[in-house]
């Protein structure tokens, strides 16, 4: 510890107020006293709830159907075989999606007359997809079209579980594109036009690379969303980890698999969603300088000016 | 051998505002040309339109005897002839100091990366800037970010260089090396245009400053002459304010 009395009376540096900064760890007396409260705190709560739970009068009902041992050890490995396939979906169809939603928004963002069409494809594409319920989506795409039997369209499962993903989360990603590109200042683009680039150029540059920076938070959201959704496409007959899971509660009639899928995605999501937020957080606190810049700048700007 | 640039009866509207109502002015070349004037003049309006950065709404501009207002120009290859410097800098954020000198070079002229590269390290040299090609723009002083968009407009080559109040979003302590910069170009013998709040500059540097009123050109004339006797009340009016203000 650090005593007042240890600074050099010489300097005539005034000693730092000790201030009660609360819970923070590694921080002398009061920091260790706040984290020992937290702790028994934290213990004797959890404690108090889990007394009740088990000792309430249906826990062995709840445990014997949701929470038994043997059948956990016995599904998990299957349901996470079977867990591949969402993540092989996953993959897949987010490259397309960032591919394809990134395009949407590029056509939604060319001005002038001559690319109203493409404009007006993607806006009506985009209001579609956004509005319909994903499942009436997969039901009708997924079950109807191959049900045609038509020669040239093939019948994998697989194949239209990416396309109907694809399809649908393209739309939202196409959004997040475009509010990026919308959040680029059109100065840039002036900036680049004036140097003689072309406006597919003055794109490719200098206003899609900016707005894929800023839009990586809210991307990451969408793909939390997308990778729980893998799940959806089960109605199409795909056996993922839900089909597989449903498949093994059936046989055991226990709701025990069912819990071993849902840590898995817990397992999984929880740290894509705390990737996320910390994204945030850093580009609102790089926002935050980036306001102050321009702030500086615009009273620059007045004391320039006559 | 025609004039650098002339402009013939420009007008420039933003809905019922008429900001430039019929601009004429010829411009030889290596001449510098101060455009002065209060804020709303039409100073910043009449470089973008010769940049076509705005559309125009009658008149002619000519670039060496080109019409580059006519229908059916090749907008991005008159802007490669006519550089233009923004008041708040507009470096590509994204980008090094060196790739943002680099990229029109690249990708508009065709030139190999190795070839921008050697040309634009030369150009920041001469410039002060050469350490700094691996810096980022938020890395730099304001100062420095415009020499280095000056640098990305002098990367094209171009034949008459805009400068839109360069120095206006500029801590005091820097506009000298900015300003230093300019006068060097004016020295090489750059033709330019020079939208300008800072009057003791415009003095030394212009061959003719035009002074801007209501969106026409109401006087114009050597420095020395325009600045000692101005010939128009609404002049007068103008540097005696600017002399109020302490700034020439």
């Amino acid at each position: 510890m650090e005593s007042d009395g240890a600074l050099p009376a010489s300097t005539g540096a005034v000693p730092p107020p000790r201030v009660n900064r609360g819970p923070r760890f590694g921080l002398g007396v009061e920091g260790a006293r706040s984290l020992g409260i937290a702790t028994v705190s934290t213990v004797v709560v959890f404690g108090v709830i889990a007394w009740v739970i088990v000792n309430s009068a249906g826990w062995p009902e709840v445990q014997r159907y949701f929470f038994d041992g043997a059948i956990f050890r016995e599904s998990l490995p299957k349901i996470l075989s079977k867990f591949l396939v969402n993540i092989q979906l996953f993959l897949v169809a987010e490259v397309l999606i960032l591919v394809f939603g990134l395009l949407l928004a590029v056509l939604r963002s060319l001005p002038g007359p001559v690319f109203f069409p493409l404009r007006l494809m993607a806006t009506v594409y985009v209001d579609v997809f956004r509005a319909l319920p994903g499942i009436l989506v997969i039901l009708m795409l997924g079950i109807g079209i191959p049900a045609l039997e038509i020669e040239a369209i093939p019948k994998d499962e697989f194949f239209w579980a990416v396309v109907v993903l694809t399809l649908l989360y393209s739309a939202y990603v196409s959004e997040v594109f475009r509010a990026g590109i919308e959040s680029v200042h059109p100065s840039q683009a002036a900036a680049a036009r004036s140097l003689g680039l072309s406006q597919v150029q003055t794109m490719r540059h200098v206003v899609v690379p900016q707005a894929i920076r800023r839009v990586v938070p809210p991307l990451l959201n969408d793909f939390i969303g997308l990778q729980k959704d893998t799940v959806l496409v089960s109605y199409i007959g795909l056996v993922e980890i839900f089909r597989q899971t449903q498949i093994l509660s059936a046989a055991k009639y226990n709701f025990t698999p069912y819990v071993a899928t849902a840590l898995v995605f817990l397992v999984v999501t929880i740290p894509l969603a705390r990737l996320t937020d910390w994204l945030i957080e850093r580009e609102r606190r790089k926002g935050q300088g980036g306001a102050k810049v321009a702030a500086a700048d615009s009273r620059r700007r007045s004391r320039g000016r006559i | 051998m025609p004039a650098a640039l002339s402009i013939r009866g420009l007008w420039k509207s933003f809905g019922h505002l008429d900001v430039l109502r019929g601009i004429d002015l010829e411009v030889a070349e290596h001449e510098v040309i101060a455009l002065i004037g209060a804020s709303g003049s039409g100073k910043s309006t009449l470089l973008r339109c010769i940049n076509l950065i705005e559309p125009i709404d009658a008149g002619q501009i000519l670039i060496e005897g080109e019409e580059i207002t006519a229908r059916g120009v090749d907008v991005d290859r008159i802007r490669r002839r006519v550089g233009i410097v923004f008041q708040a800098f507009n470096l590509f954020p994204h980008m090094s100091v060196l790739d943002n000198v680099t990229l029109a070079p690249r990708k508009v002229l065709r030139r190999s990366r190795a070839d921008a590269h050697a040309r634009a390290l030369t150009l920041l040299e001469r410039f002060g800037l050469a350490e700094k090609a691996r810096d980022y723009p938020d890395r730099l002083s304001g100062g420095q970010q415009q020499r280095v968009a000056i640098v990305r407009a002098l990367a094209m080559e171009p034949d008459l260089l805009l400068l839109d109040e360069v120095t206006s979003a500029l801590d005091p302590e820097l506009v000298a090396e900015v300003l230093h910069v300019i006068r060097e170009l004016a020295a090489g013998g750059m033709t330019m245009l020079i939208a300008t709040h800072e009057m003791g500059f415009a003095r030394d540097i212009a061959s003719r400053v035009c002074f801007l009123d209501q969106g026409t050109i109401l006087e114009q004339g050597p420095p020395a002459r325009l600045f000692s006797e101005p010939r128009e009340a609404r002049t007068r009016q103008f540097l005696n304010r600017i002399i109020e203000a302490g700034r020439l």
